[in-house]
């Protein structure tokens, strides 16, 4: 099986450029087949792939297959050399089994979703084209192929956001979306370049096995390359500073939201990190700038999310907080928990996201959650279904996303980093402040009055079973996918760290674990913690049915007290009109001054400037031509009798 | 039959030009008709020749030295390496499409716009394969008046402003050039006695003394830069490209602009090896000063043409960085970048064309929600906005990351900001997208608009092609590429050496010690008499 | 005998008076005397240095200015005509197309 692991990825490729070229011209069950279809061929290739992975003792599961050389130039030692070439480790083994998996169910999804749209065959195309691009990524086995994958992600997510293009908003947030992310790629590119002329390889293999000989523990090279890879993972993974695109990207398509946004593609940046933990497990203080900022997206754009009303919106600032509690496990050195994170939130924030699509779908494409209530009763299995995915994000106990949240706030209370318990201190608000606003979202979408004008409210209908049979699976795995992954304090075997561990060990490993002290902690300290949090949850999920549920005056009351804050986080702390101020506009009116001042007026004023000098010049001297034959006479007369002169004269005193 | 190809490929368009001067005026068809079968067959002979090349060689392959003017010592010596056969091939590719692309457009004059059209590829492929450099100051000089014409009859409402403006540039930028190698021509012969041209036996010379060198590089370079354009000598290039028909602006940008890079490649860095080792540091910030300023000032242009013109100086200062990093990632990206360049950018040049020839205007403002009304113009239009921002498997990628590579390796700080340019180029490019091709159909003219048509995409689609080749399998390129940019780099390294020894003594009028005796060399111009 | 400078004396009255001439007048048949005049100075030169140097170079070439001027008069004169024709006048001054 592993010779066809190129397949993995070509198939979603094949089924885009079906899609793709003949738009317009297949039949909708057709376009249906074969989107659906090749993304479920993909993923039975993978199961398969797994299994023969599993089979695999530990140190030996790495599959790698090179189709052909894409660039080479020059020859060892400078040679720079890349392949097409793809590597199935325990890691992308996990990552290819959500994308494909989670795709696949998404895609279903979409058949109902989108049945009614006039750009049906161009959305599937886009969609197999962004699996295509998403499993290149992860199965990529150098930084220049995953490369290719990250900005393939990077280009279905501006397609697929400004899908519908006549809308503005949807547009601009597709081109916002693309350039956010070019800033984090120029940081990734020059990542690249820093790995590549010290190592002289690409190769992610290589580099992990020779990282330690060539980078110095702690030095300032590993230390700029790392940064640089996580500026990328910034950009990507929607962070500290440039996490602005992803609530904007809420203009897509729901199950674009739940695919591109919510599962699969921020969380590229995780897995990038992941992917090369050799590196930076060799950098401290990098890993430190990651938890540091890890910690504090959490806790930012969960109190942004306590205040929005738009329902996808509510999600979006939860996807960046969550996806700031992987990037917090990583920056402790936890890579494996921020992929069982990552894992687990790509299983209930697709729930939640294709939930809300449901919703949407049935409000007749109303998102704000002022304007609904009630719902419980006309969408059963929808409800059901997100309020698994609640639980499981709240982190109730036994649900998926307890174990791989609490594992996180463990790992960094526990690491001995500096700062540690600030760290647990931010994650620890952050889940309270999680489970509030999620809360909210149920009580305001689910119950209540029902707010909705009367024109909706007749054509509420529970979805079409394409819609609900994905929701029902995905309720499944996220109810019960943690269980892979329990914490030892269980007693019982953590499968999933015991899958990654070949990829989270090597020489680089070694070496920090020389250099960095890991604070010991008791196995009583755990469990106190965990049932900290658990009350937090609890207390937090408390105050939201005080708020939204029991006693919905008290929340209008509370806001008012507090209105500056309310504005304040409604508009989002005003990030973007301050990057519109301090950044676009300036760029902007600078470009003109380039433009009008030294270009037209400088360098061509002063060219043009000479070129009318010689006009004016010969202008004056063509007066001398006056056309009268005797002053031309005269002139030729004294000319000559000038020259005599100087014959004469001139060489006799000369 | 090997030594006649490039001859062939170079004349051949001359013979159009022969065949075109017996049609009548009125023929349009027949005129079109022709100048097609010829630009293919120049097409064909030139893909021969891309067959016929030995990708492992190095040095100079196809070589035809014959004497042409034999008293000044001039040759007709033509020859290719992989960064001329690519060249090439590139011109002539875009010379079939250009052909095509201006079945319609062109009203007046249609006899004499496609004898130019022959006449300016013949130019353009003799600059390539010329090793004479009498020969090849020749073929820089033809191409230039075709240009004129083009742009001067054809052109747009400013057209006799643009192209004088060209003319002017062009030209004081050669006559310095023609200076600098009338020089290097009497050195030589006060070096060896020999009256020569060849470029060839001025590289094996030894070289000049570091000031003579400075100066002359300087000549040289300036025409070269001029031409690229290079940062603050890019002004002709909005202004010829705007008022340019399609046909202009596709070979100005695809070819004329290469010319200046390929000069300083194949003339500048072998013969002035210390001179380019000095002047270094100062063309890489021209060179990063033009992709942030060509992509800035591209940002707020209004009008589509002049915005690609602008992208093109930003895209130019790639090259050029690439060409200056000196190691071979650097410059074989930079000689990928040319040929990109040319694909992208004429490719943006010929879609502006097609709608041009639709709705008349150029202007941003005058468009939106295309992609509505014309969905494969769009598709189209976005493959080409792709691949000009360098998106990973399309062509500009492979390109720009090599040039940024060995700019690292040069000088990190130069990747840094040449790589910020990436970010800039997806601002201008998307944004120009999303205002064209998105939103809503809100003037009521572009509502009726029809899609391309089945020529129109027949010329896009071997574009499109390339551009996804280059992306996805980029080797036989960069395998063509190598040897002649490995010969290059040789004859500067030892200069480098010097450099990076840090010791550098400029080399004082040593070298230039004639070696035989007056007497002789006066002999030899009795001869020449 | 007389000195040859007594000739070239001569010779240069006559060019001065033929320069003058031109330079003064506005009637085109004047002008063109005056030229004549100039011419036959030089002639004047020529031929006194022949005689000085007993060489016969300077006569042959005083014949053919003579023959020359002749020709030349003859195609002057005509022109003059013809420009009478059209114009009406023979003054110099109201020829001055040719200007700017």
């Amino acid at each position: 099986m592993a010779e066809y692991l190129f397949l993995v990825p070509l198939f979603p490729l094949i089924g885009f450029l079906i899609n793709g070229l003949l738009i317009g011209r297949l039949p909708k069950p057709l376009i249906t087949l074969i989107g659906c279809g090749s993304v479920g061929l993909s993923l039975l290739l993978s199961c398969s792939l797994f299994f023969e992975l599993k089979a695999l003792a530990p140190e030996a599961r790495q599959i790698t297959q090179t189709l052909f050389t894409w660039i080479s130039v020059g020859q060892s030692p400078d040679q720079f050399h890349v392949s097409i070439g793809y590597l199935l480790d325990p890691l992308s083994a996990v990552m290819i089994l959500v994308v494909t998996g989670v795709g696949f169910l998404i895609h279903i999804y979409s058949i109902g979703y989108m049945a009614h749209d006039n750009g049906y065959g161009r959305y599937f195309a886009y969609m197999n084209l962004f699996t295509f691009a998403m499993l290149t990524l992860v199965l990529a086995d150098n930084f220049l192929f995953l490369f290719v994958g990250w900005e393939g992600v990077g280009l279905c997510s501006y397609l697929l956001i400004g899908f519908w293009y006549e809308k503005k908003s949807a547009s601009d947030a597709g081109k916002k979306a693309f350039i956010v992310n070019r800033i984090g790629d120029f940081g990734f590119l020059v990542g690249i370049f820093i790995i590549f002329w010290s190592v002289k390889s690409l190769d992610f293999m290589t580099v992990a096995a020779r990282a330690p000989e060539v980078f110095v523990f702690g030095g300032s090279l590993v230390t700029a390359a790392c940064l640089m890879l996580f500026l990328g993972a910034t950009g990507k993974s929607a962070q500290l500073p440039l996490y602005i695109w992803l609530p904007d990207a809420m203009e897509g398509p729901t199950p674009v939201s739940a695919l591109i946004h919510a599962a699969t593609m921020v969380t590229a940046g995780v897995y990038l990190l992941a992917r090369t933990n050799a590196l930076f497990i060799m950098a401290p203080d990098a890993l430190m700038v990651v938890a540091i900022i890890g910690a504090l997206t959490a806790l930012f754009a969960a109190t942004i999310g306590l205040a929005q009303n738009d329902i996808k919106r509510v999600l979006a600032y939860s996807t960046v907080s969550q996806l700031g509690y992987m990037f917090l496990a990583c920056g402790v050195a936890a890579f494996t928990a921020g992929i069982f994170h990552l894992m687990i939130h790509a299983f209930f924030k697709a729930l939640l996201f294709l939930g809300a699509g449901s919703v949407i779908h049935a409000m007749s494409n109303e998102q704000d959650m002022r304007n609904m209530g009630g719902l419980k009763k006309y969408l059963p299995i929808t409800f059901s279904t997100m309020f698994v995915a609640t639980l499981t994000i709240t982190g109730i106990p036994l649900f998926a996303g307890f174990f791989s949240k609490d594992e996180i706030l463990w790992k960094a209370f526990s690491s001995g980093t500096n700062g540690a318990w600030y760290f647990w201190l931010i994650g620890f608000v952050t889940a309270g402040l999680t489970a509030f606003y999620m809360f909210r979202l149920v009580y305001l979408t689910f119950y209540g009055k029902e707010r909705m004008d009367s024109k909706t409210k007749s054509h509420i209908h529970e979805s079409p079973r394409t819609m609900t049979v994905p929701l029902m699976a995905l309720a499944v795995l996220s109810a019960i996918g943690g269980f892979i992954g329990m914490p030892h304090i269980f007693g019982v075997t953590n499968y999933f760290e015991e899958w990654l561990s070949p990829v989270m060990s090597g020489p680089a490993h070694d070496m920090a674990e020389h250099a960095l002290a890991s604070g010991g902690h008791s196995a009583t300290m755990e469990w106190l913690l965990m049932a900290a949090s658990v009350v937090l949850v609890l207390v937090s999920i408390w105050m939201a049915y005080y708020f939204y549920r029991k006693n919905t005056q008290a929340s209008t009351s509370l806001a008012e007290k507090f209105l500056g804050i309310k504005t304040t986080l409604e508009n989002k702390y005003y990030v973007d009109e301050f990057y519109g101020a301090v950044v676009i506009r300036p760029v902007i009116y600078f470009s003109l001054f380039l433009w009008k001042f030294v270009d037209v007026i400088l360098i061509d004023g002063t060219l043009n400037g000479l070129a009318k000098l010689w006009r004016d010049v010969s202008d004056a001297l063509r007066y001398s031509q006056s056309g009268q034959l005797r002053s031309y006479a005269t002139i030729f007369t004294v000319g000559v009798v000038l020259l005599i002169a100087w014959i004469v004269f001139g060489i006799n005193h000369g | 039959m090997d030594n006649v190809l490039l001859t062939l490929v170079t004349f051949f368009p001359i013979l159009g030009v022969i065949l075109l001067l017996f049609v009548p005026n009125k023929q349009h068809d027949t005129i079109k008709g022709v100048s097609l079968i010829i630009a293919f067959i120049t097409l064909l002979i030139s893909i021969l020749i891309y067959a016929a090349f030995d990708p492992l060689a190095s040095g100079m392959q196809f070589e035809v030295n014959e004497p042409w003017v034999t008293s000044l010592g001039i040759n007709y010596h033509l020859g290719i390496d992989g960064i001329s056969l690519l060249l090439i091939a590139l011109t002539t590719v875009l010379t079939i499409l250009c052909v095509l692309a201006s079945w319609r457009s062109i009203k007046h004059g249609v006899k004499g716009f496609y004898i130019s059209l022959l006449m300016l590829t013949t130019g353009m492929i003799g600059v390539f394969c010329s090793l004479d450099l009498f020969l090849f100051y020749v073929f820089w000089e033809v191409m230039l008046i075709p240009m004129y014409f083009i742009i001067g009859v054809w052109g747009g409402p400013r057209r006799m402003y643009a192209a004088i403006k060209f003319v002017l540039f062009t030209m004081f930028g050669s006559l310095l050039m023609l200076v600098a190698l009338l020089y290097i021509y009497f050195q030589y012969q006060a070096f060896s006695g020999e009256f020569t041209f060849d470029l060839m036996k001025i590289i094996a010379a030894p070289p000049l003394s570091f000031q003579e060198q400075l100066w002359l590089f300087g000549a040289f370079g300036l025409a070269f830069a001029i031409k690229v354009p290079l940062f603050p000598f890019h002004t002709w290039l909005p202004d010829a490209h705007v008022q340019a028909p399609t046909v202009g602006s596709v070979l100005l940008a695809g070819v004329l602009l290469k010319m200046g890079t390929y000069g300083f490649l194949r003339i500048c860095i072998p013969v002035f090896p210390d001179a380019t080792v000095a002047y270094l540091p100062y063309i890489c910030i021209l060179a990063l000063i033009a992709i942030i300023y060509g992509a800035l000032v591209s940002m707020v242009q209004r009008d589509i043409k002049s915005l690609v013109a602008f992208s093109s100086v930003s895209h130019m200062g790639f090259v050029m960085l690439g060409m200056f990093t000196l190691n071979l990632q650097g410059v074989e990206g930079s000689v990928l970048q040319m040929l990109n360049h040319g694909i992208s950018t004429g490719a943006l040049f010929l879609i502006v064309g097609m709608i041009y020839e639709r709705r008349h205007t150029r202007m941003i403002e005058d468009f939106g929600g295309l992609a509505k009304v014309m969905p494969v113009f769009a598709t189209f239009f976005m493959i080409f906005t792709l691949s000009s921002i360098g998106l990973p498997l399309t062509n500009g990628f492979v390109g720009e990351f090599l040039i940024l590579l060995g700019a690292y390796k040069l000088n990190p700080v130069y990747a840094i900001v040449a790589a910020s340019g990436v970010i800039l180029a997806a601002c201008y490019m998307l944004w120009m997208y999303q205002r064209v091709v998105f939103g809503k159909v809100t003037n009521p003219e572009n509502q009726k608009l029809t899609d391309l048509t089945g020529r129109e995409r027949l010329v896009l689609i071997p574009l499109v092609l390339l551009v996804f080749w280059i992306g996805v399998y980029p080797m036989p390129f960069l395998d063509r590429i190598e040897p002649a940019v490995k010969q290059t780099l040789t004859y500067v390294e030892a200069a480098q050496v010097v450099q990076n020894s840090n010791e550098f003594q400029p080399v004082e009028t040593v070298a230039l010690e004639p070696l035989t005796a007056d007497d002789e060399t006066e002999k030899q111009m009795d001869d020449h008499r | 005998m007389v000195p040859t400078s007594a000739y070239l004396i001569l010779a240069i009255i006559l060019f001065g008076i033929g320069t003058v001439g031109v330079l003064i007048t506005r009637n085109m048949i004047v002008l063109f005397m005056s030229i004549e005049i100039m011419l036959n100075a030089a002639n004047m030169v020529l031929i006194a240095f022949s005689k000085a140097l007993n060489l016969v170079d300077g006569h042959v070439i005083v014949f053919l200015v003579l023959t020359i001027a002749a020709a030349e008069a003859a195609v002057g004169l005509a022109m003059i005509v013809m420009v009478y024709r059209n114009r009406e006048t023979v003054n110099v001054d109201r020829f001055s197309l040719m200007k700017w």
